[in-house]
């Protein structure tokens, strides 16, 4: 039986028992597709396929399809890179600091935002890789190896360099993270499975878990030592991708703040993405149970942190670019605020640091439709601030002469639409085939929270409760 | 020699029965070969009196081939093998460095330590684990008391030790000599020709 806490909400509710949180999410892996799924599916595809088109047309003619000129050498191409990792980051966030904070809300929702880190950080990868023109000699720019295009080796001095060394150990790291918290769940999978083919895959994937006393005890410190490999990591990857601009000297890009506000950004739009995908699969699989309103209104409450963090920062580098009494840097922001670009900027205010502060009001804060259209301003926002940043330094240089409008083609949307399709046809696979909460995690907490949320129940209440609930205390409270 | 293994399966419901309950039955002298749970009971390992666990020296030893190898490989190629003027700074510049040194150890460190994990316990795509009771990985906790261990007690005496602390079944579980050594071909071959249900070592039981 549930015992109703007059101290928390449970973080589970509907009284679930071990067998039915198996039941619950297995059957998504079991069933068979639905006809939302199939739909969803094809539409991905269909993204993949329009956008593969577009990608495919720009490697073989050459970067010059996309709206790219010598005065904006960079524009949406960075800005995505730095959206889609900047999305990533909520997924490490969820499954490595919080559990260092022991924040034990996280377990229904780290699975399928870890997913997203992975599939987020492949979208990223195409970016700079199609920006090498000719990416079949990309290799030898990004990695170690000996060559002649320029110097002998990679410059280590380069922020460049930095992040291809960042976002390779950040997806790796969180590929690996992700696929250890996977082992358990494929393990009960298996056990359950009827066909003989997914019993062999299921089989394989969950490299013969047995779930022995002594592998969780193993299982518990890598756990817990990779959380604390990845924390220091995911507060390194955007602070290296911010150094990517800082470490220059355009005005409006050289400043100190980037790293924690990049960082901060990166959270905020993380969490927005997660909230977007959360509340769509908690919809459509019926997991009202497992994330719960609470859920929803703890993450809308890091958005409301992050988003604020976001706000003083834009305020902050106005402040300075006015303080320092660079004409450049002032001229910079001036003109970010009220040039061409104005409408963008002023996007960007508007999504990222008005609307977050919506959610301190409590009705919107735990209400399913503002948080979904919030989410979605959110990260539009977040699109609008790497945007702002980038094209606006660019845009305009030291030279009048060579002032111009950067304007994206249908190389640089399609290409856009191509990450986003690969993006959506990952995550359907990942929810059909792959359990989208993390089995073995919830059953811990379910226990566990209750009988805490029991006893801290009667010390608050500090009366003996009716004789009638006495035998629950360790024997009935699943 | 019997080569054939006996054992003694107690299936718990609850973590705090089984949590008291491998205490006092080891408590009764009774060993108890290994316990089986889908989650992780928190105390388990101390009322079963295992050591902690060596992940994190294994972690830390990585990390430290990591740092040590990325400085070799920044040092060796920006300042011994091709040093580059560029602007007149130093070649050996320590803080430009520092991230890829960080990156490659969190690399190392996590990787060296979660392989070696499942190496050393023998978490392989191709293991075929021995299953005890097909529901520790759903919603039971299983304890498994190997027979041969246990010679000085009956297996009465230890089934009816089982029962009195609250084991929801106890039952009697022999593996062949055939199935305790694990093949993956074996397995396969066994799982296409006898179907699921009837296959190898899983799903023997219900």
């Amino acid at each position: 039986m549930q015992i109703v806490s007059e101290v928390r909400e449970p973080l589970v509710t509907g009284g679930k028992t071990h067998h039915d949180v198996t039941e619950d999410v297995c059957k998504q892996v079991e069933g068979a597709p639905s006809s939302v799924w199939l739909a969803s599916l094809a539409a991905s595809l269909l993204a993949l396929g329009v956008g593969g088109y577009y990608l495919g047309d720009l490697l073989w003619n050459g970067i010059g399809k996309w709206g790219l000129n010598k005065s904006v050498q960079w524009a949406w191409d960075i800005t995505n890179f730095v959206w889609w990792v900047g999305i990533g980051h909520a997924g490490t966030l969820i499954s490595a600091i919080l559990l260092l904070f022991r924040q034990k809300w996280r377990t229904s929702i780290n699975r399928a935002a870890e997913a997203m880190t992975i599939f987020a950080v492949i979208c990223a990868l195409f970016w700079p890789i199609a920006h090498m023109g000719r990416p079949w000699i990309g290799p030898v720019w990004a990695f170690p190896l000996p060559n002649t295009y320029g110097s002998l080796w990679p410059n280590f001095n380069s922020p460049l360099l930095w992040d291809v060394f960042a976002i390779g150990t950040y997806f790796s790291v969180s590929l690996l993270f992700w696929y250890v918290g996977l082992v358990p769940d494929f393990a009960t999978i298996r056990d359950r499975a009827t066909s003989k083919i997914s019993r062999l895959m299921y089989g394989i994937l969950s490299l013969g878990w047995d779930g022995s006393a002594k592998s969780w005890m193993h299982y518990e410190a890598v756990s817990l030592i990779l959380a604390g490999l990845s924390t220091p990591l995911v507060l390194s990857v955007h602070t290296i991708v911010s150094f990517d601009f800082a470490t220059s000297v355009i005005p409006g890009w050289h400043t100190t703040i980037f790293p924690p506000y990049f960082v901060a950004g990166a959270i905020f739009s993380g969490f927005a993405m997660v909230l977007t995908l959360m509340l769509i699969t908690r919809k459509v699989y019926h997991l009202e149970d497992y994330i719960t309103i609470e859920h929803i209104e703890m993450m809308n409450i890091i958005i409301i942190v992050t988003g604020s963090i976001v706000g003083v920062a834009y305020t902050t580098e106005l402040f300075i670019a006015w303080y320092s009494g660079v004409e450049y840097e002032q001229y910079a922001f001036l003109n970010r605020s009220t040039g061409p670009y104005w409408w963008a900027y002023w996007a960007m205010m508007t999504c990222n640091v008005i609307s977050p502060q919506l959610f301190w009001i409590k009705s919107i804060r735990t209400s399913l439709t503002w948080t979904f259209v919030l989410s979605i301003v959110v990260n539009i926002g977040m699109w609008f601030e790497r945007f702002v940043i980038i094209v606006t330094s660019l845009h305009r240089d030291y030279l009048p002469s060579s002032w111009v409008y950067f304007i994206p083609t249908i190389h640089d949307v399609g290409t856009y639409l191509f990450t986003f399709g690969l993006f959506f046809t990952f995550f359907f696979l990942f929810a059909k085939f792959f359990p989208v909460i993390n089995m073995a995690e919830v059953k811990a907490i379910l226990k566990e929270s209750n009988s805490k949320v029991y006893r801290a129940r009667r010390t608050l209440v500090r009366e003996p409760l009716p004789s009638t609930e006495e035998p629950t205390t360790a024997k009935e409270v699943h | 020699m019997d080569k054939n293994k006996h054992f003694l399966v107690g299936i718990f419901g609850d973590q705090d029965d089984l949590l008291h309950g491998v205490g006092d039955i080891r408590k009764k002298g009774v060993k108890i070969h290994e316990v089986f749970t889908p989650y992780p009971v928190h105390g388990l390992e101390h009322a079963l009196g295992y050591q902690r666990s060596w992940t994190p020296k294994a972690a830390f030893m990585f990390g430290f081939l990591g740092t040590c190898l990325a400085l070799i490989m920044q040092i060796g190629m920006m300042v011994i093998d091709w040093p580059m003027n560029i602007g007149g700074k130093p070649y050996l510049s320590i803080p430009d460095f520092v991230p890829v040194t960080f990156e490659f150890t969190v690399l190392l460190a996590s990787y060296g330590m979660t392989l070696t994990f499942l190496f050393v316990r023998g978490y392989l795509p191709h293991s075929v684990p021995r299953i005890f009771d097909i529901r520790a990985t759903d919603d039971k906790l299983v304890v498994a008391i190997d027979l041969a261990n246990n010679a000085s007690l009956s297996e009465e005496q230890i089934r009816s030790i089982l029962k009195d602390l609250h084991a929801e079944e106890v039952y009697r579980r022999d593996f062949t000599d055939e199935d305790n050594k694990s093949s993956f071909i074996k397995y396969v071959v066994d799982l296409f020709t006898n179907g699921v249900t009837r296959s190898s070592r899983i799903a023997h039981h219900r």
